[in-house]
């Protein structure tokens, strides 16, 4: 037996209490890894949390209300890649039992969530691009997307599509920086942070307020949010101006980055220990005298009892605090443009600027890997493992042990996946219904108050 | 007011007082039409007036000047273009050419997005220039449901302020700074470039940004009157002025407004050597290409000998030489019998001496640049029309090296044709050319005013 048949072995012996006998029976069932259309069925079948997205796309117009809109959810845009390539756009869908339906009859490799229109995207060719009845998105949440490829110029373990847990945490310091300023800055409180199932992160910011804001406005954000500017041709790409930073980027950089590089990156990814990586260092270094000083330091062979790149670290940083370079002019923040360098997030800038880009769902699976996109805690960041995230074989191969059982909510929570929804509902699907509610009963109640008014004299 | 051509123009319908915010500015806010008598010649002097404004404005902006130089340019521009002696006369001015401007911008998106955003710079500009008290009066005026923060939230937020303020190179704060709290979806350009504190949705605006908020307000509003500016156009008013001011309306929008070079100046002559040589120093490269391909095909389709016939007659060259010049070149493809049959007719129209007499005016750049070539054709605007790869060899064969290359493309991309233009003509005379090119016959005569100052030896 392999790691993975014994470990789920293990599993069930814990949930099921079977006996110890089992194991070798199930030798013969093991379902192996991959990316299909069967295992998608199933996973679409008896997996797939079609009740909790419908709950979550309804946005509290699920009817009970006098104030709901019954048309929110038929406005919205759903998009399915198929086997093959083949692509549906504007796919709408007036009821759960038909969102549901479609997506088990057309089995999409990849779903993707697009904006809420003025009208019902499949009947967009009746309306005008411009003028009074117009097709255009109303509402769309604000995303964020962070790809870890962003970020191959500052690590070293992998490239390309490849993670490691050396290079994760990168992430997660992501999460941590931009979930914070979403809430204490920007006041947003629905928030909901989705493994992208293969190298990254997707955020999705649910509050009202976010749905409606405008191109402008989510542009405005995501510059807020920027800090790395370059290209292949700059030897610097992260430029502070000013004698102090504004309160975001220092809080930012007291709270996450420092400890960040100092206590993760440093070690992980022996920034300064060859020659050839100390070198794009001291590049960022814009003063020539400063980065031969160090140069000369870090040429010698010194046997060092302490890590060396803590070493170099310490010798770089007090070179630059020891006021022997006072007079120069942009070694100010020499030691925070290094840092954020190495550590300030990369957001992909056009997938937040436009209220009509598509973002993958989550609870789909990654082609790739195979892998589940599953909500990620931002106040347990650091646990998340994406090397442990449930895949498609695995979980179908749960489902094949656990038995025949009629009732799919146990199904499912017989599954790695059980814990993954259960956060998803409780942390921020009824806490997000819930304030949709309030707000679609206050408008109503404004919007009788106001008729009322109108009436009087 | 005169009797003649007096007519009262009122074609908001709304019979509101002018809007002009306090008595210490004479910034208008053009909230509604005033209910002025405007004579017709005026209706259309002032909107030509305006329109030198934004455009200049756009210049500007393309051509990337910094808000310094944008802050001096539109000083400049108001005082050439939109000052009178006495001052209710230049508020008039002010407020009736921007209303007869929203008529012809309004008529599709295109025009209301460039006007939108001329006319918001030019506000911005303006504000910026007003002082602290009339700045506090406009924004009254725009009724801002923004409060000023009390004291004592000042207090608790005031280190953050600061460190804003400073991050920014702004000025330490004193003790009596005004802030307002503003949602940040209020302010986008003050969020984008950090140039603010935020804190659960609310930025701290300080007073010295507060143009920001105006701008936006005063953007947002004249966005959501154009488009019912338009409505009542083309349910209306379109119909109803059909005699009167539609015609001058829809010839706004497109006009040029420089000289027509219809009257070459008399010691503007040149004569049929001359030109070869000419043509390799002074011609743009519109014209430059019309020639070589005259040269090398020995003919070119109407659309060509149009463009380049009457850029030649601007440029002083007599309908004797034209004849000259043009039969040398296409006798050899044609014979000398088919070009008197065919086409000399066709030089000496151009030059008025047939048919109705007209004396047809050289194309200005936004003539040439709306000109569709089509097969065979070699007229319109290069930077419009040629190829990336083209566009280079041709640039290249003006004598452009490769860093001016890399600036015209990019405002080629852009769509930016006489910004691009401008820049080729400073990269081939190595000097500056701040009024940028718009007719292809001032390319030429700057182009000969450097050139022959190069000649003469400084004394």
């Amino acid at each position: 037996m392999n790691q993975e048949e014994a470990e789920n072995c293990r599993e069930d012996m814990e949930i099921d209490g079977n006996e110890p006998e089992m194991p070798a029976q199930r030798h013969a069932d093991i379902i192996p890894d991959g990316f299909n259309a069967n295992y998608l069925k199933a996973y679409y079948g008896k997996v797939f949390p079609h009740s909790d997205i419908f709950k979550w796309m309804c946005y509290g117009h699920d009817g009970k209300h006098p104030g709901c809109d019954p048309t929110y959810l038929s406005r919205r845009e759903f998009s399915f890649t198929l086997d093959n390539d083949i692509y549906l756009r504007f796919q709408s869908y007036t009821s759960a039992y038909e969102l549901e339906s479609s997506i088990k009859e057309k089995c999409p490799f990849k779903i993707d969530i697009g904006p809420v229109y003025s009208v019902n995207p499949a009947k967009r060719h009746a309306y005008a691009q411009t003028g009074d009845n117009v097709f255009t998105p109303v509402e769309r949440e604000l995303i964020f997307d962070v790809d870890i490829t962003d970020y191959d110029d500052v690590r070293f373990c992998c490239s390309g599509a490849d993670i490691c847990l050396d290079c994760w945490p990168l992430m997660t310091v992501a999460i941590k920086v931009i979930d914070t300023a979403l809430r204490d800055d920007f006041g947003f409180n629905h928030i909901l942070w989705v493994y992208s199932g293969r190298r990254g992160v997707h955020c999705w910011v649910c509050d009202g307020k976010a749905r409606r804001l405008s191109n402008e406005q989510r542009a405005a954000i995501t510059d807020y949010f920027r800090v790395y500017k370059g290209n292949e041709n700059s030897n610097k790409k992260v430029s502070l101006v000013g004698p102090v930073l504004h309160p975001f980027l220092a809080r930012s950089y007291t709270d996450v980055l420092r400890d960040f590089f100092e206590g993760k990156v440093l070690l992980n990814q022996n920034i300064l220990s060859t020659e050839e990586k100390y070198e794009k260092i001291l590049e960022m270094i814009p003063d020539e005298s400063v980065a031969a000083e160090l140069r000369g330091k870090w040429q010698e062979k010194r046997k060092a009892k302490d890590d060396i790149n803590v070493v170099r670290w310490e010798q770089l940083k007090s070179l630059l605090h020891s006021g022997k370079f006072k007079h120069i002019q942009g070694l100010r923040r020499c030691i925070e443009e290094i840092i954020f360098s190495f550590t300030y997030p990369r957001l992909d800038m056009e997938v937040s600027k436009h209220m009509n880009h598509l973002l993958k769902a989550p609870f789909c699976v990654h082609p790739k890997t195979g892998r589940v996109c599953v909500p990620i805690d931002p106040n347990n960041c650091e646990e998340f493992d994406p090397t442990a995230v449930p895949t498609l074989s695995q979980l179908l191969q749960e489902l094949n042990m656990s038995g025949s059982r009629a009732d799919t909510d146990d199904e499912l929570d017989r599954t790695s996946l059980g814990r993954a929804v259960r956060y998803f509902r409780s942390s921020f699907l009824q806490p997000l219904l819930k304030s949709c509610k309030e707000e679609i009963e206050s408008a109503y109640n404004s919007r009788l108050q106001q008729s009322k008014n109108s009436l009087s004299w | 007011m005169q009797s003649l051509g007096t007519r009262r123009v009122n074609h908001q319908n709304d019979a509101v007082a002018v809007a002009v915010a306090g008595a210490a500015s004479t910034l208008p806010l053009y909230r509604s039409a005033p209910p002025l008598e405007v004579r017709l010649e005026d209706f259309e002097a002032f909107a030509v007036d305006r329109l030198r404004v934004l455009k200049a404005i756009s210049d500007g902006l393309s051509r990337g000047k910094k808000p310094e130089e944008m802050k001096n340019l539109v000083d400049e521009l108001l005082k050439t273009h939109m000052s009178h002696p006495k001052p209710s006369e230049a508020v008039n001015k002010d407020v009736i050419s921007h209303f007869v401007l929203r008529l012809v911008y309004c008529r599709t998106e295109d025009l209301r997005k460039w006007f939108l955003s001329m006319e918001t710079t030019l506000f911005r500009y303006r504000f910026k220039r007003e002082s602290a008290e009339a700045q506090r009066a406009l924004m009254a005026d725009f009724n801002l449901p923004y409060k000023a923060v009390n004291t004592a939230e000042f207090e608790s937020v005031k280190d953050k302020l600061g460190q804003v303020a400073r991050s920014i190179g702004q000025p330490l704060l004193t003790a009596d700074a005004i802030f307002y709290k503003v949602p940040f979806e209020d302010v986008p350009e003050l969020v984008a470039g950090r140039r603010v504190y935020i804190h659960r949705g609310n930025a701290y605006v300080a007073m010295n940004q507060v143009v920001s908020l105006v701008v936006t307000q005063f953007r947002s509003f004249l966005s959501k009157a154009l488009i019912l500016t338009n409505r009542k156009w083309t349910s209306s008013i379109k119909e109803q002025e059909k005699d009167r001011l539609t015609p001058i309306v829809e010839v706004l929008s497109t006009s040029y407004l420089g000289p027509d070079y219809s009257q070459p100046r008399e010691s503007a002559e040149i004569s049929l050597k001359d030109i070869d040589h000419l043509a390799k120093s002074s011609f743009p490269l519109c014209m430059r290409h019309l020639y070589d391909k005259l040269k090398e095909d020995h003919h070119l389709k109407h659309g060509g000998r149009m463009q380049l016939g009457l850029f030649l007659k601007g440029v002083g060259l007599k309908l004797d030489d034209a004849l000259a010049f043009w039969r040398a070149e296409f006798s050899q493809k044609v014979g000398a019998e088919r070009f008197e049959k065919e086409y000399a007719y066709n030089i000496r129209h151009n030059y008025g001496r047939e048919g109705k007499r007209t004396d047809y005016t050289p194309f200005s750049c936004q003539k040439v640049i709306s000109s569709t070539p089509g097969v065979g054709d070699h007229h319109g605007c290069p930077f419009r029309h040629f190829s990336e790869e083209n566009l280079r060899a041709a640039l290249g064969g003006m004598g452009v090296g490769n860093r001016g290359m890399d600036d015209i493309i990019d405002k080629v991309r852009n769509r930016h044709y006489q910004v691009a233009c401008t820049l080729t003509f400073e990269a081939v005379h190595g000097s500056s050319c701040d009024a940028g090119i718009n007719h292809p016959n001032q390319y030429f005569i700057d182009s000969q005013k450097i050139l022959q100052s190069k000649n003469q030896p400084t004394t």
